[in-house]
Formats: C-alpha cells, sequence, structure tokens
C-alpha cells in the first residue's frame, strides 16, 4: 500500500527539520562565545538537505524523502570587538566573538519549523485517509 | 459470472489506488521543500488513470469481458504513471522548483477526491448488497 510511504517520507522530513532546529537552537546558544586561546571561536553550523529516494523498485522517485547530508560550517570572520581590558582579548585588544548572525538564525528558526508544522500536517492527512479506507463499505 | 459483480469496482480501484500515489508524491514535494536542487514531480491524473484502465470506464469494460472470465490483466498491478517536473513561477537561487502554495492546494484537492472515490467504492457495494438481498426483507 503506497499510502503509507507517506508516513516514511512525511517522517524523514520531520526529522531532517528537528536536526535543523537543533541546529539553530545549537548556534543561537553559542552567539556570544568568545574565541579561546586557540583563536578559534565557535563558528556557525547549517544544515544541508539532501533527497532520498524511497519508492518502489519500479519507479524509485515516487516517493522522496529527505536526510541531512553534512552540517557545513560558516567561513564568515567572527565578530571583533576592542575589549583591552577583557581576559580574552589578544595582543592588539581585539576580543573574537563567534560568527553567529542572530537574525539569521531567527529567520532559519521560523522557517524550520514552519516546514515541521506541514510535515506533521501531511502525515495527519494520510493518517485519516487510512482511516477512512479502513472503513470502506461500512458507511455509504 | 463473479466479475460482473466487482468489475464496476475495478475503475474505481484503479482511481483510488493513483490517487494514493499522488498524495504520496505531494507529500515528497512538501517534505523536499527545503532541500536544494530539488524539482517538484507530479503527473497528469486524467491520463494516468486512462493508461491504467486502458481507456475505458468500468461500466464498458465490464462489458467488453462479459462471459470471458478474469480479464487478462488482473491482478497486475498497472505500471507506474509518467512523472512531471515542476518549473518554477519564481526562481529560487538554491534550484529547488517546489511552490508551497501548490502543493498544499494538491493536497487538499487530492485528499478530498480520494474520500469521494472510497464514498463511491461504498455506496457501489451497497448497491451490490442490495442487488442480492432476498426479495422479502
Amino acid at each position: 500500500m503506497s499510502m503509507f510511504r507517506i508516513f516514511d517520507v512525511a517522517g524523514s522530513a520531520v526529522s531532517a527539520q528537528s536536526q535543523r532546529l537543533n541546529v539553530v537552537a545549537s548556534n543561537l546558544a553559542n552567539a556570544d562565545t568568545v574565541a579561546g586561546p586557540d583563536g578559534e571561536a565557535y563558528k556557525a553550523r547549517q544544515v544541508v538537505f539532501r533527497t532520498v529516494l524511497m519508492g518502489a523498485r519500479e519507479q524509485p522517485e515516487g516517493a522522496a524523502g529527505v536526510e541531512v547530508s553534512t552540517i557545513r560550517e560558516s567561513d564568515a570572520p567572527g565578530r571583533r570587538v576592542h575589549d583591552p581590558e577583557n581576559p580574552s582579548a589578544d595582543a592588539d585588544g581585539y576580543v573574537t566573538y563567534s560568527n553567529v548572525n542572530p537574525i539569521e538564525e531567527m529567520v532559519n528558526m521560523i522557517s524550520a519549523s514552519r516546514s515541521y508544522q506541514n510535515g506533521i500536517e501531511v502525515m495527519n492527512t494520510a493518517r485519516s485517509l487510512l482511516q477512512k479506507t479502513l472503513q470502506m463499505g461500512q458507511q455509504a | 459470472m463473479i466479475n460482473r459483480l466487482t468489475g464496476v469496482l475495478d475503475f474505481q480501484a484503479q482511481a483510488l489506488t493513483l490517487r494514493s500515489e499522488r498524495q504520496r508524491l505531494i507529500a515528497s514535494n512538501i517534505a523536499n521543500a527545503d532541500t536544494p536542487g530539488y524539482v517538484a514531480r507530479d503527473f497528469d491524473f486524467a491520463q494516468a488513470l486512462r493508461q491504467a484502465t486502458g481507456g475505458t470506464q468500468g461500466r464498458f469494460r465490464l462489458a467488453e469481458n462479459a462471459g470471458q472470465g478474469l480479464p487478462a490483466d488482473a491482478g497486475r498491478a498497472a505500471r507506474p504513471p509518467r512523472l512531471n517536473y515542476a518549473t518554477t513561477a519564481q526562481d529560487n537561487l538554491d534550484g529547488n522548483t517546489v511552490d508551497m502554495n501548490r502543493e498544499r492546494a494538491s493536497s487538499l484537492d487530492n485528499a478530498l477526491r480520494y474520500e469521494s472515490t472510497l464514498r463511491f467504492i461504498s455506496s457501489s457495494v451497497k448497491n451490490t448488497l442490495d442487488a442480492i438481498k432476498p426479495y422479502n426483507q
């Protein structure tokens, strides 16, 4: 029954989106971290999605789920603030913060949560259709 | 003889199968709304149904096969419908062509039509049951 595949497809989307939310959460949590002794501050991470074909053998593209293929680190330079009093300041008196852009992350979070909701709604629709299919012939 | 009773259901059963396949495709499109380079897919329902039922409606097909036992393709799974690929109304930087508004509308429309096909099958079963009921009940 091809309808059951919808749960695999939508489930993969929901889990991929929750991973994206996870990454956004860790980015936001580390938005104000300062570079350690090695001079490297936290780098913003971003998930990259990839399609996974889940269809039957005769038509694999009939059902396409999604997965997180990689988590990429941003190469943007970290925010540098002149603060010679700070114990983490370098020789020039600059403190390097992480390169997380909180506004970007908030937008990313909204987008991920919307996509998550879409996945749930797809599952709900499939569930109610299947429930009605089970009752086929019982109500006219 | 029995396929005269069930033959009317064949057409609706094919339609139901295709509806569920389309629902699955729409689910795939919605799942991949954020995947870079994903191209949205859909199929032409009318054409797929014509292909699955051999271009005839259930009733005519029944007449064709009357007295010949089961039709030649009975029990064989229909070929999967040919998929079409969507182009975007608005271009995306990541090459994704899923239009969420279109997909949501298709999903609603398809779910409603799936349910109506279910209703058709249910009432057709009920009609058959009514027909084979003894006269005095």
